[in-house]
């Protein structure tokens, strides 16, 4: 079998040397109930023709969304991710790379995470950022949990423009560590007003922005509202290439920022692996969980880098640990600032232009279309609309005729009925005008 | 002689190179876009104002960047990576081109289903695998590495004990667990107790019978542990953890010694997290993405977490949400559907292997470790008795009054090659040492790992102290200053001030 | 001269008056290697005896510092803010880690003297 190198004059060679008959007594130490009598019951070894055909089969049972006009969003977004980038993260000393725990041998994975912490950093507009958490919606939790380590409250309040996954993980954390979460309606309206639900046992108030329904704020009056009860301001991004053109967290006030990086570096992937972002003021960093990485000298003077603060994380710590977290998101957090390096700052700046225009475009287009209203007046890549039937029905419509036209609120709200005939429409750099007039066209036609 | 030679820096093939934003070409890109149009914004009067402050460059410069940082890195492709209960096992490339095919990489999670058929399949599929080796009834797939797995399967433990009224307050954990155990129980809102281990290395059964009493939610043990000895007395265990009403947790770390050959269920387990950047070869990516499923019995499989998947006729469903499901999961744990990517690697490996190459798998790998067993035990010291499993754990006595420390000695192996063996973990040794060789080394790279330590063994005994304390000489960079860096945290780059 | 008391936990305790000075033993630092950060108790905080008061870390251990008596906290070493290392340097001097006022002397007497102290480090090492 190809990945198995031992020949059996190898195993024989080795067995005498080990001083035993068979491998089987290498498993003296299984009891006997343990020992399996029969094979396991799966089929055998097969060659990579046979494994290539059984996958391509499963694969083309999908369509996938670049292959048909897609407006789907709800935080993962569908963006081009330049040949560069692939090419690169599949080179064998980034893919076949463990955690950097050597430095003298890592520096490869060192230095490019310390450049991630650092544009992670610019991009929310914060003092400092992690190595990368699994994804947005533990990213986010883990934001409330360390809220509440550093104000030392049990409270945390929830916009209801929150992702409901991000809501849901958070809420699941809550529960087992004793959290009390209030949380605010799912803001349909846009009119919730959080500062009137803080009070002196808030450790912070979770607000995302753009919010899960695409609507674009000022964040500053909330965050000065925080700040007046003591209370933290986490502010949670979905749509990272959304820094390039609006006011950044940070800058708005905000204490630790949750965020998704998949619309950088990253495909679609059926929703994972993706790329969690964490980032905070420079006073919080020893709470912060995950790796993160430190600069320093070589016994030679030369600038190198190294794990740092690892006496908060697991391997340490154990159960007084700031988290459980082990892995970070690796390969995706180096898919990610490779991206962003080939972008620089007038590309991701260009990006966001064209994200957001190519948006004001549709929505103006489809305040043209019966049955048909934009709710927001602000966003920026994504927004919400009203349609004349439920969205569900028209979605799936749509989809037979091979135009994916967003998500449907009701997939990730359900059971509200005001929230059936809503639905999220995305549009990112790579929706041209054709795929605009293929929805619309179709739109219109299942509105009738 | 330590300070460079050159005028650049590089050495030969060994080349310096700056942070991005020391490489800063303001204004430049690699990527081209046209212009927006921008006449028109809705932003609600927050666009961003100033720079961001991130590096430009162009497309040569960008690869040029990521190359020279890629040849600083060890990896497995490169040479052999022995770390403890990491295996460290060859990543198969067919596994990345699966992963890449775009009915798999082009698919968005909220799609309708309808349009996802085959993936919802493949995840079917990949829990169909990992039930069967398991010999457990049902998985949970979405935790994205093990340590969330291990968070996971205590949350369902602790889910199915609230149902049935009996909620508890503790979690046993062996001293030798890895630091994942206690730090998931405690994110789970539970208090860890810690179990000694015994003098043959395996968990200490009176100890653990006398701390197992009616307030104990859960077990939490590594098998084979982080000794890589087997627990032989599991089956005793495990009888003893149900009669007293608690849950048998098995950290699944180390299942590359026993897969295919042994099925976790039938010793008596009832929830196991599988790291399937281990044993199913996916790979490490500097470190991560992962992806932690969770085998669970048949009374755990009801609380299992939303989302999963369920077979109805010749479709598949998704079950996103509490309200869907006719089941009592305890909640959502991820966003999303769990880490598909890892799910593709891994299924293309499980039928590239299948029943019989994973069986091999696991054979080869406790042979290969055996082999460094019985090839090193004499010039090292290994404190309990083989044989070992997947792995081997030496101590320091070896190098008594050597004046060389265990990490002296891994920073020797450095410059011969090799990424040093684990060390210092698990804590119930001295100054441990932890070898995981895995199954696709080969007889010729183990010998030569062999004939090195065997040599540095020797080196140390002789006295040659100074020859540790400068390792490593020859890598990108010597030892760096851990301490400062702990000190004063310099955590990014900073533009300099004026 | 200020009497001083150990615990099992490689604490020391200078008693003067009603103020006992608390901090790590030489042979804890030196267990624990270069220290690189201490997080020190809140001025006013009421501790039990056995109570976590500070965490000391070093670059691979954190270890908590538990009050050898009760009381309450009245000063601290803000000192070690910047320079952790004073712990490692002087653990027994300006390496102190925080002060209390001592709520019930009795407690001192279940405290180790040098003698009994130096026997435990001993057999630890």
């Amino acid at each position: 079998m190809r990945y198995l190198p031992l020949t059996a004059d190898d195993r024989r060679q080795m067995l005498a040397a080990i001083g035993v008959g068979s491998v089987d007594d290498l498993f003296c130490d299984v009891p006997k109930a343990g020992r399996l009598k029969s094979p396991i019951d799966l089929p055998n070894h097969a060659g990579e023709i046979e494994v290539e055909t059984a996958l391509s089969t499963m694969a083309a049972k999908n369509l996938p969304a670049g292959s048909a006009p897609s407006f789907l969003g709800g935080g993962i977004y569908r963006h081009f991710v330049p040949a560069a980038v692939d090419h690169l993260i599949q080179r064998g000393e980034f893919l076949t790379a463990y955690t950097p725990y050597q430095p003298e041998v890592s520096q490869g994975t060192l230095q490019y995470l310390f450049e991630f912490q650092t544009q992670v950093a610019l991009l929310t507009g914060c003092d400092v950022a992690n190595a990368s958490m699994y994804d947005g919606a533990t990213a986010c939790a883990e934001a409330v949990i360390m809220a509440g380590r550093i104000t030392k409250r049990k409270k945390a309040v929830m916009s209801g423009g929150l992702h409901p996954h991000y809501a849901g993980v958070t809420a699941t954390s809550a529960e087992f560590l004793g959290i009390e979460l209030v949380s605010a309606d799912p803001d349909l309206a846009g009119e919730e007003d959080l500062s009137a639900m803080i009070d002196g046992d808030t450790a912070c108030v979770v607000v995302q922005n753009p919010d899960f329904f695409g609507r674009v704020r000022d964040l500053s009056v909330l965050a000065e509202a925080c700040h007046a009860q003591g209370a933290l301001l986490v502010v949670v991004v979905t749509e990272i290439v959304s820094t390039g053109l609006i006011k950044s967290p940070g800058d708005m006030g905000a204490d630790i920022v949750a965020g998704e990086g998949q619309s950088l570096g990253n495909a679609l992937n059926f929703g994972g692996p993706t790329v969690g972002l964490m980032a905070t003021r420079q006073k919080f960093v020893r709470q912060l969980p995950g790796r993160l990485v430190g600069q320093t000298t070589d016994v030679d003077g030369q600038r190198g880098f190294v794990l740092t603060l690892s006496t908060r994380e697991q391997h340490i710590r154990r159960d007084k640990a700031t988290s459980n977290i082990c892995t970070n998101s690796g390969l995706c957090a180096l898919a990610f600032t490779i991206h962003l390096t080939m972008l620089g700052e007038v590309g991701l700046r260009k990006m966001a232009e064209l994200n957001h225009a190519n948006a004001v475009r549709l929505a103006d287009r489809l305040a043209e279309v019966a049955g048909v209203e934009v709710l927001n007046d602000t966003f920026f890549n994504e927004f919400t609309v009203r349609l004349s039937k439920p969205a569900s029905g028209v979605v799936d419509t749509l989809a037979e005729k091979g135009v994916f036209a967003g998500v449907p609120v009701s997939r990730l709200l359900p059971g509200r009925k005001d929230a059936e005939v809503l639905l999220l429409m995305a549009v990112t750099e790579l929706n041209s005008d054709n795929d605009m007039d293929r929805l619309i066209g179709e739109l219109g036609e299942a509105l009738r | 002689m330590s300070a460079p030679e050159t005028y650049t820096g590089n050495r030969g093939l060994q080349m310096e190179e700056p942070l991005i934003f020391e490489a800063n070409s303001a204004g430049l890109s690699g990527v081209d876009f046209p212009e927006a149009d921008m006449t028109s914004d809705r932003l609600g009067g927050i666009k961003r104002e100033g720079e961001i402050g991130l590096p430009g460059m162009a497309e040569p410069q960008v690869v040029r960047h990521y190359l020279r940082l890629s040849q600083k890195n060890y990896s497995i492709d490169a040479g052999f990576y022995p770390l403890g209960s990491c295996t460290m096992k060859h990543n198969p490339r067919l596994n990345e081109k699966m992963a890449r095919l775009p009915g798999f990489a082009g698919l968005h999670p909220l799609q309708p289903e309808t349009t996802t058929q085959g993936a919802l399949e493949l995840i079917d599929a990949t829990a169909h695998w990992l039930a069967t080796l398991t010999g457990l009834s049902g998985v949970a797939m979405s935790p994205a590495a093990g340590a969330h797995g291990e968070l996971t399967g205590l949350m369902t433990i602790r889910a199915a004990l609230e149902d049935r009224g009996d909620a508890r307050k503790r979690v046993l954990v062996p001293e030798s667990a890895h630091g994942t155990n206690p730090a998931s129980a405690h994110a789970c809102g539970y208090v860890v107790e810690s179990i000694p281990a015994n003098e043959r290395g395996r968990v200490d059964f009176d100890a653990l019978r006398s701390a197992l009493d009616t307030d104990v939610a859960a077990l939490m043990l590594t098998n084979p542990n982080t000794c890589g000895l087997f627990e032989d007395e599991i089956i005793e265990i495990a009888e003893a953890v149900h009669t007293a009403g608690a849950f048998f947790y098995c950290d699944g770390a180390n299942f590359n010694a026993i897969v295919g050959r042994v099925r976790p269920g039938d010793l008596g387990i009832d929830c196991m997290h599988i790291n399937l950047h281990k044993t199913f070869s996916t790979p490490h990516g500097g470190g991560g993405p992962g992806s932690g499923p969770v085998v669970l019995s048949k009374d755990l499989m009801p609380f299992a977490p939303v989302p999963y998947v369920v077979r109805d006729g010749d479709r598949f469903r998704l079950i996103e949400d509490e309200g869907g499901s006719d089941a009592k999961p305890f909640g959502r744990i991820k966003g999303f559907h769990g880490q598909f990517g890892v799910f593709v690697r891994a299924l293309a490996y499980m039928m590239s292997l299948g029943s019989d190459g994973l069986k091999q798998v696991a054979e080869d790998a406790v042979l290969n470790a055996n082999y460094l067993m019985a090839s090193l035990e004499d010039v090292l010291s290994a404190p309990f008795a083989g044989p070992c499993m997947h792995e081997v754990l030496f101590d320091d006595r070896f190098l008594t009054d050597s004046g060389v420390s265990t990490l002296d000695f891994a920073k020797a192996m450095i410059d011969e090659g090799f990424h040093p063996m684990t060390m210092y973990f698990p804590l119930v040794v001295h100054g441990a040492l932890l070898m995981e060789p895995t199954e696709t080394e080969s007889k010729a790279a183990l010998d030569s790992f062999i004939g090195t330590v065997r040599s540095l063994a020797e080196k140390a005994k002789a006295g040659n102290v100074e020859h540790f304390h400068e390792a490593p000489r020859l890598t990108p960079r010597r030892r760096l200053d851990e301490t400062a860096a702990a000190r004063n945290p310099v955590l990014r780059w900073t533009p300099p001030v004026g | 001269m200020a009497d001083i008391k150990y615990t099992k936990e490689h604490e020391w305790v200078r008693i003067e008056g009603e103020i006992g000075t608390i901090g790590i033993t030489d042979h804890a630092q030196e267990q624990l290697g270069d220290m690189v950060f201490i997080e020190l108790p809140d001025v006013g905080k009421s501790v039990a005896q056995g109570d976590e008061a500070a965490v000391i870390e070093s670059v691979k251990a954190a270890s908590e510092v538990y009050a050898p008596v009760a009381g309450e906290v009245v000063e601290v070493n803000e000192a070690l803010g910047d320079d952790p290392a004073k712990v490692n340097s002087d653990p027994m001097g300006e390496g102190w880690i925080f002060k209390i006022k001592i709520a019930d002397p009795a407690q001192l007497e279940g405290l180790l003297d040098e003698a009994a102290y130096k026997e435990i480090a001993e057999g630890d090492a």
